[in-house]
């Protein structure tokens, strides 16, 4: 299986480049899986990876879009609680890319 | 992901056979399912080190296959290479390759089941395009075949009715059986079995997604419109797929079915255990273990006591359902073992079991139990995506064609301006999303957007010339592939939703002060 280095640190990832042992998840792990989808991490989207984060330790799983969305608004303001402004900060899809970026598995099924 | 690189197939202004691209796709493939996952669902783990072990098991378990089914038998024999299908495949369309003709494709199998099963081919293999199986022919198969959606338009050009769905379901059973599965639909599968649906959503955060759900609605409408989970002596058990716990668009979809209930006063529940439709053994055709992601929906009829089942806006999940459930679970066509039975007793006879979500709110509409405001949809100018498995595996109501009409039924009973595409591509020439049968990954997104042409070219033939906005769809495969696929072709991503998003629009709730 393939790996990433991170501060001399290596990390094991699945083959669509996915954190496999969750708990090894750090900030600047994060930041470097983000470069590899050609993200440049800004406050904003670290505020969507920490909700991210908090999410899947309650339920052990990402959250639905809509409840992103609004935790997301509820934050940020309603002009931010919508799904094209996750768009925005992670253009292949917020579901998938920010779950990788925040070290939580793919989501898988008919998403 | 990075999107790979790829070219867009371009629109025509008549749409012709493509030119051959020979090799095209052969670089397509899917990942392999790791080791974890193959015995997970209790699966070899990977390819036998030793190649004559592979190639005795796949051509054992080919001859079980042909032992067992009889139309996989005359399936095999019957081809006469007339060519009808050849350019039916939207992938063929998208790609070019000339393995992707469905006759091609098969050939494939066809060419190693004559030199293991036919006379002709046990002694001149060369004289009638038999061949060995190879790596290299298995490693064909597992691009090839993971190159066809099942959706089976060619089916219905062919002459002799071969159902080329079934062909592909074979040989991903042949192949899964020596340990070449496939990661994402064989993922799937062990998430299903163990936390009871595609997705992996465990209860709490099913609860959690619901209750948030209330709210939403609560505060849109004003109204008290429930999402119950796992409420026993529900009359109605309604298993949807769980893209619609978690996805855009498909959410809007379980909002409008809350709504129908509502509106209905009809009580129901949804089950944290069954909290999946979808069925991706029927993908696979190993019928075993479609039968076990299909008992867990027995299991909880059982045990919530409901009277009625109601399937959600899931295409292969109405086809398993449909056509599979009688033997799967004992539920529909009165089945007379004791093992029917038992379900049967408890069901209530008045009603088709299992019905579809589409079939319930139609039977609601015509006896005017659902009131509308049409002009809340008047933004939307609708056009209606025949999904395969519906379309060519299934059906609605009580008359040929009834899956077909229904779904449009609906629309025109909830909205005033909806048109269809060219005769060509719907109903039961529809053409698939371009993502069905298993191939919606990532990893398969050059095929996805090249599967995907010949219903964009449909849908931009609708677009240009009556202005349509909305193309409204019954299935999550469907919803997901063109939120995927659209901007490829230039159009918003929001231009797919459900039946049920057009339902939720306008209908009236009934408790309006």
């Amino acid at each position: 299986m393939a790996s990433i280095e991170v501060n001399g640190k290596s990390y094991e990832i699945d083959e669509e480049g996915y954190l496999v042992d969750l708990s090894t998840w750090n900030e600047e792990v994060g930041a470097y899986l983000a470069t590899t989808e050609g993200l440049t991490l800004t406050d904003q989207h670290w505020e969507v990876i920490n909700f991210l984060r908090e999410y899947y330790n309650e339920f052990q799983i990402a959250p639905a879009v809509r409840v992103l969305t609004k935790a997301i608004g509820k934050k940020l303001g309603p002009e931010k609680g919508n799904s094209q402004y996750l768009y925005e900060l992670f253009p292949y899809g917020p579901a998938k890319q920010a779950c990788k970026v925040a070290g939580l598995p793919k989501p898988t099924g008919c998403v | 992901m990075a999107a790979p690189e790829f070219k867009i197939p371009e629109y025509r202004e008549f749409p012709t056979v493509p030119a051959l691209v020979p090799g095209a796709m052969a670089h397509s493939k899917p990942y392999i399912a790791n080791e974890k996952v193959q015995e997970g669902i209790g699966l070899p783990a990977k390819l036998a080190d030793d190649w004559q072990v592979t190639h005795d098991k796949a051509i054992g378990k080919f001859g079980e296959l042909l032992g067992k089914y009889r139309s996989l038998k005359v399936f095999m024999d019957s081809c006469v290479h007339c060519g009808s299908c050849t350019d039916k495949c939207h992938y063929f369309i998208g790609t070019g390759d000339p393995k992707n003709m469905p006759v091609a494709r098969q050939d494939l199998m066809r060419s190693v089941y004559r030199r293991y099963f036919t006379l002709p081919g046990k002694l001149f293999p060369k004289l009638v395009g038999a061949r060995d199986l190879t790596k290299d022919v298995l490693d064909e198969w597992f691009s090839y075949f993971w190159q066809c959606s099942e959706c089976r338009r060619c089916s219905v050009f062919c002459p002799y009715g071969i159902d080329t769905a079934e062909v592909t379901m074979a040989a991903r059973h042949i192949l899964d059986s020596v340990g070449y599965g496939q990661k994402y639909s064989n993922e799937i599968l062990a998430k299903v079995n163990k936390i009871g649906n595609n997705l992996g959503l465990p209860g709490p955060a099913l609860e959690d997604t619901l209750l948030g759900l209330e709210e939403d609605v609560k505060e849109e409408t004003g109204v008290d419109v429930r999402y119950p989970l796992d409420v026993k002596g529900a009359e109605v058990l309604l298993v949807t797929p769980s893209a619609d716990f978690f996805a855009e668009p498909h959410i809007e979809s379980l909002i409008g079915y809350g709504k129908v209930f509502h509106a209905a006063g009809i009580s129901w529940t949804l089950s944290s255990y069954a909290s999946e439709a979808g069925n991706f053994g029927l993908f696979n055709g190993d019928y075993n273990m479609m039968r076990k992601v299909a008992m867990r929906i027995r299991e909880q009829a059982l045990e919530l006591g409901v009277k009625r089942i109601v399937v959600g806006e899931c295409g292969h999940a109405w086809r398993v359902a449909y056509a599979f459930w009688n033997t799967l679970i004992g539920l529909g066509n009165n089945g007379n073992d004791p093992y029917s039975v038992e379900l049967q007793k408890q069901l209530d006879p008045r009603y088709k079991e299992p019905s579809h979500i589409c079939e319930f709110t139609w039977d609601l509409i015509q006896q005017g139990r659902l009131k509308f405001d049409k002009e809340a949809n008047d933004s939307r100018i609708i056009t209606f995506h025949d999904s395969c498995n519906v379309a060519r595996g299934s059906r609605m109501g009580d008359y040929p064609g009834g899956q077909f009409e229904i779904p449009r039924n609906i629309i025109k009973a909830v909205a005033n301006k909806f048109v269809d595409m060219p005769s060509a591509t719907i109903r039961e020439t529809t053409f698939c999303c371009g993502g069905g049968g298993g191939v919606l990954t990532d990893d398969l997104i050059e095929l996805r957007v090249k599967g995907a042409f010949p219903r964009m070219e449909a849908l931009q033939h609708v677009v240009e010339n009556n202005g349509v906005n909305f193309m409204a769809t019954i299935c999550a495969i469907c919803k997901a592939q063109f939120s995927k696929v659209l901007p490829y072709y230039g159009f918003n991503m929001r231009l797919v939703g459900g039946v049920h998003q057009l339902v939720s629009t306008a209908i009236r709730l009934g408790d309006e002060q």
